[in-house]
């Protein structure tokens, strides 16, 4: 009596696993939780280190760290929504010579590849489209696994030239630099 | 004989004269860049006027050493004992302008979140934490206190040319750099 429930348990447990493990490598992400996630960006001005940020973006997602290959990932930032610094600043940014949110309101990234490099993290390449202007971008993506969820996150530098942000008087680079960072911190959901 | 002395050393002169032409330059550019429009200008002028103001701040430190170390020529004994109080106290508060206006300066930036890094190469550590509404609030005491500057800058001066002029003392020559030597 006693083997036979040995014998039981060990199957119980086994099936148990054999249901849960192929649940668990299946974790696929779809769905961004907003308000655990942020995108900010740093600059500099006259040698001064300045922070902002975009407090309005919306994702379509699904990443499933097991098939990297097939991964994408499409992130829309409300260009309205930005924190540049000051208030001066976000009146500014969003007029006609930076961001010109009337004919362009928004700035979009949209993935071309992810490759698996090394654990949990993944080198992106995707297209970062701003003021009509398409480019290239790379970076590496880490994964923090957070219970079910997963923070994902990765930054990437662009020169603001190559979008004409800041034209006319702010197209030199000696006040405003051309080198502007970028850093987001999705939280990550899984979903069906 | 430290009583005898009638003028002022080369160096309180030199730190006078070179405070007095930056004071009346970052009061100038501070009243003017204030109301200008944002433009790349703008920026940099801020950044000039945040330079200079802590190179000021950085200079009434060494002024006062030289005030604490030294005893400044006395008041001539024409005047009378209230007027010398009066002088003495203008003096002072000068003083504590010259501390608390850079300060001001320095603290509202921090709260503004730009931080002054100095000449572009040395960052200054913010002594305050982001808040918009304590930036503006001692945006507000900055430029209170540099119109009380103005003041006494300009009582200060009218001060030693009605002393050259009417009381013909010798208050403003031993200020001036031929002016008269150690006895």
């Amino acid at each position: 009596m006693t083997e036979f429930n040995t014998l039981l348990r060990s199957l119980t447990l086994l099936a148990t696993l054999a249901c849960a493990l192929p649940a668990a490598h299946a974790v696929e992400y779809k769905t961004v939780a907003l308000d655990k996630s942020k995108i900010t960006f740093n600059y500099k001005q006259m040698g001064v280190a300045m922070d902002g940020q975009f407090k309005k973006f919306s994702t379509q997602l699904s990443l499933d760290p097991a098939k990297p290959a097939n991964a994408k990932a499409t992130i829309e930032i409300e260009l309205a929504s930005v924190d540049a610094g000051s208030s001066e600043a976000d009146d500014e940014v969003v007029g006609k010579s930076w961001f010109n949110i009337k004919s362009f309101p928004k700035a979009t990234f949209v993935s071309t590849q992810v490759k698996a490099a090394g654990t949990h993290q993944f080198d992106v390449t995707g297209k970062l489209t701003l003021k009509g202007q398409t480019r290239d971008v790379a970076f590496v993506l880490k994964h923090t696994p957070q219970g079910s969820n997963g923070l994902l996150s990765g930054g990437f530098t662009i020169k603001r030239g190559d979008f004409t942000i800041g034209e006319g008087p702010w197209a030199k680079f000696d006040v405003v630099a051309n080198d502007i960072q970028v850093n987001f911190q999705l939280t990550a959901q899984p979903g069906k | 004989m430290q009583t005898h002395k009638l003028t002022y050393t080369p160096l309180a002169k030199a730190l006078h004269w070179l405070m007095a032409a930056l004071l009346i330059g970052l009061l100038s550019l501070g009243f003017y860049m204030a109301d200008l429009p944002l433009s790349p200008d703008k920026l940099q002028l801020y950044a000039w006027h945040k330079w200079v103001g802590v190179t000021v701040f950085a200079l009434v430190w060494l002024r006062l050493l030289w005030r604490i170390t030294h005893r400044p020529p006395a008041y001539p004994d024409s005047m009378s004992r209230t007027l010398q109080l009066l002088a003495h106290g203008g003096h002072w508060a000068l003083y504590g302008l010259m501390i608390a206006i850079p300060l001001t300066g320095w603290l509202m930036s921090s709260a503004k979140g730009f931080q002054t890094v100095w000449w572009g190469v040395w960052p200054i550590p913010d002594l305050l934490a982001k808040d918009k509404e304590l930036g503006h609030s001692l945006q507000e005491v900055h430029e209170a206190l540099n119109w009380l500057l103005v003041l006494l800058i300009s009582g200060h001066a009218a001060a030693a040319l009605k002393h050259h002029w009417v009381d013909r003392d010798d208050i403003l020559t031993r200020m001036l750099p031929q002016g008269k030597k150690h006895d």
